[in-house]
């Protein structure tokens, strides 16, 4: 079972203070961070290796800093990794990052399953795993809660929907993009960390790649950002500092106004 | 590229605290940009009060654009029902298509569900376009997206618009890709720019701490996916009059061997969180599981859906279907109750619209006080087992 972890490098959105004068965030300091829901696909993979064996890729595009984040991913269990990054892929947008992660996988090859976290905690998309199995042209489900069955290159998963779950079967080799509920992601080992220490790290550009400049970055990208501003939050209300009686008073007969 | 214009640049460092990615810093007096940092997104441009930051794309080969007309709402059906957020963008694309002059367009695909092209009409779709095959009865990424793919490509609409749905978010992005063309996510806002009348989309990221507004200048169609709940469906109006359409799609060299098997409830779940007009939501001053339940007591006690923060999720109290934020559920009920939540960024993107929101916190600085219509500082603790008291008094009276 080969296995392909798509990982992105980003800003710990999570932790971000606001500047309480101006309710602005303050971006000064802000940590650079493995995005969190791609743990539970590295691990998703680590288990599926587990069983099954075969080898992990971990795939980046980003800065050459990201290289910090792939060797993260080694030291939770991760085989391989490799980090595209050139001046020319940034700007991208998820169409041109899709093509982009999706002619890595080409050339690494020799593939059977491709994860991906949900979606990344700064652009918040969840468009690149359906993007890159579109240009591979391969069957794909997203918001993935369980992998089921694996067996005769057959994959059983369940899918989270609005009021449930779905199960659905697909043929490999599939992209699958996975939500929180899937695992619990480990921690790194000691062995891990010496190994990230030794990995060898693959580095491509967009001309080892082949791929054409209009077609990647800022101009191979559809849509642009035209305007940034901070998101607007309604005034506090009444407020209560009383004995919790009061309090549950207070809100009791809040709740029946209400017809509770 | 990106590139700062040294004439401009007065030094007032703005474009560094806008920066999230470290990348500006200031060299005799004038911001200097770190390539290899930079991902060119654009907030510094922004920021700078000086017009001293541009950001230049190499220029594009122009589509012929008046080829593409009209705007699409794909009218997303589970088990034979439309999807409630179809009818919220058949009142934002009516809006949308009034300005631009052309038509409002529901794409309708399943399987045995012509019954339901009246309704679309009736929400203010002039057309209905439908495809009924037993391929398309249960949502499946492929057939889903090639079906789009293929009208789309045969009547060229100007604009898409989808649900950011779980279908959605999963097979609208392969349409996208299929199409060559721009696709932004769960969108929040969407008008026409009255110089290019272009689309803008306006959407939050980076955590819903901040907002961007989007635009897809020289590919068609411009697609997005919206929130629910977030725009306004027209009334309902069965006088209305359409043109119903039936087109049929070659699924022969599909090449997917994808099938549905079945589906599994949420059995956690016994209102519907999104559709919810109560909702409950604890966050991490529960403490751990077993005091969860104090929330689940109390939304059965008053019949509410149950929400959790990030926090609540992460350390495994609830299952993940129960979040609600930026990277969970969004949410607009009549009534909603954060108990023992901090009130993060993340979480307020996916509540704040509630029409009245009651806030329980023992910490009077807590962010989410900021929000709050009601704010009760105090311990949870003791205010849910006072509250339900008075619950079970007065429905025994």
């Amino acid at each position: 079972m080969n296995i392909i972890v798509c990982v992105k490098q980003v800003p710990d959105t999570t932790d971000i203070k606001i500047d309480p004068k101006t309710n602005t965030l303050i971006r000064e300091g802000m940590e650079s961070i493995i995005n969190p829901f791609d743990l539970y696909a590295i691990e998703e993979a680590i288990r599926l290796k587990e069983q099954f064996g075969g080898k992990i890729t971990a795939l980046s595009m980003g800065p050459p800093q990201a290289e910090t984040a792939l060797r993260e991913a080694v030291s939770i269990g991760v085989d391989e990794i490799t980090l595209l990054s050139d001046r020319k892929f940034a700007g991208a947008d998820t169409w041109a990052t899709s093509l982009t992660l999706a002619e890595a996988i080409k050339k690494i090859g020799n593939f059977n399953i491709i994860l991906f976290g949900q979606q990344a905690i700064d652009g918040d998309t969840a468009q690149v795993g359906p993007g890159v199995a579109t240009h591979l042209g391969i069957p794909q489900t997203c918001f993935v809660r369980k992998i089921e069955n694996l067996e005769n290159n057959k994959i059983i998963v369940q899918r989270l929907t609005e009021d449930g779950y779905d199960r659905i079967e697909m043929t490999l080799p599939v992209a699958i993009t996975v939500i929180k509920d899937i695992n619990i992601p480990r921690l790194p080992s000691l062995r891990g960390k010496r190994n990230a220490k030794k990995a060898e790290l693959t580095t491509w550009t967009a001309e080892d790649l082949g791929l054409d400049e209009n077609l990647i970055g800022l101009s191979g990208s559809p849509t642009q950002v035209v305007k940034i501003f901070s998101p607007e939050f309604k005034k506090e209300g009444e407020k209560y500092e009383l004995p919790a009686e009061e309090l549950a008073e207070i809100l009791y007969k809040k709740l029946k106004e209400f017809g509770k | 590229m990106i590139k700062v214009i040294r004439d401009k640049c007065v030094g007032c460092e703005l474009c560094i605290k806008s920066c999230a990615y470290d990348a500006i810093v200031m060299k005799d007096g004038i911001a200097e940009i770190d390539l290899e940092k930079c991902t060119l997104c654009g907030a510094c441009v922004t920021d700078c009060s000086f017009d001293a930051i541009i950001i230049k794309k190499s220029e594009q080969q122009n589509l012929n654009k008046d080829q593409h007309n009209g705007v699409w709402i794909f009218a997303e059906q589970r088990n034979k029902e439309i999807a409630p957020v179809v009818f919220e963008l058949l009142g934002k694309g009516r809006e949308l298509a009034e300005q631009k002059k052309t038509e409002l367009v529901a794409v309708l695909f399943g399987y045995k569900i012509s019954n339901l092209t009246n309704d679309l009409i009736a929400y203010g779709a002039d057309k209905v376009i439908f495809v009924d095959d037993p391929v398309l009865e249960h949502f499946l990424d492929l057939p889903y997206s090639r079906t789009l793919s293929e009208l789309a490509k045969k009547y060229k609409p100007e604009i898409i618009l989808s649900g950011a749905s779980v279908a959605g978010r999963s097979f609208i992005p392969r349409v996208a890709i299929e199409l060559q063309t721009g696709l932004t996510a769960d969108c929040t806002g969407l008008e026409i720019d009255k110089e290019s009348s272009g689309l803008l989309q306006t959407r939050p990221a980076f955590g819903g701490n901040i907002m961007a507004t989007i635009v897809t200048p020289n590919h068609r169609p411009q697609m997005s996916t919206v929130r629910h709940k977030v725009m306004d469906s027209l009334q309902k109006d069965d006088s209305r009059k359409g043109e119903v359409i039936k087109e049929k799609i070659d699924f022969s060299n599909l090449n997917d061997a994808s099938k549905y098997l079945g589906f599994i409830k949420d059995e956690t779940q016994t209102v519907n969180l999104t559709e919810a007009d109560f909702v409950i939501s604890g966050g991490r001053g529960l403490k751990n599981k077993e005091n969860f339940v104090l929330i689940k007591e109390l939304a059965e006690t008053i019949d509410a859906a149950i929400g959790a923060s990030r926090a609540a999720v992460d350390a495994g109290w609830i299952a993940y279907s129960h979040q609600v934020g930026q990277t969970g559920k969004t949410i607009k009920p009549k009534v909603y109750i954060a108990i023992g939540i901090s009130g993060a960024i993340q979480h307020l993107a996916g509540m704040q619209s509630a029409d009245y929101i009651i806030v329980i916190n023992k910490d009077t600085d807590a962010p989410i006080f900021r929000i709050a219509d009601l704010g009760l500082v105090g311990d949870l603790f003791e205010i849910i087992p006072l509250l339900k008291k008075k619950f079970l008094k007065g429905s025994a009276k």
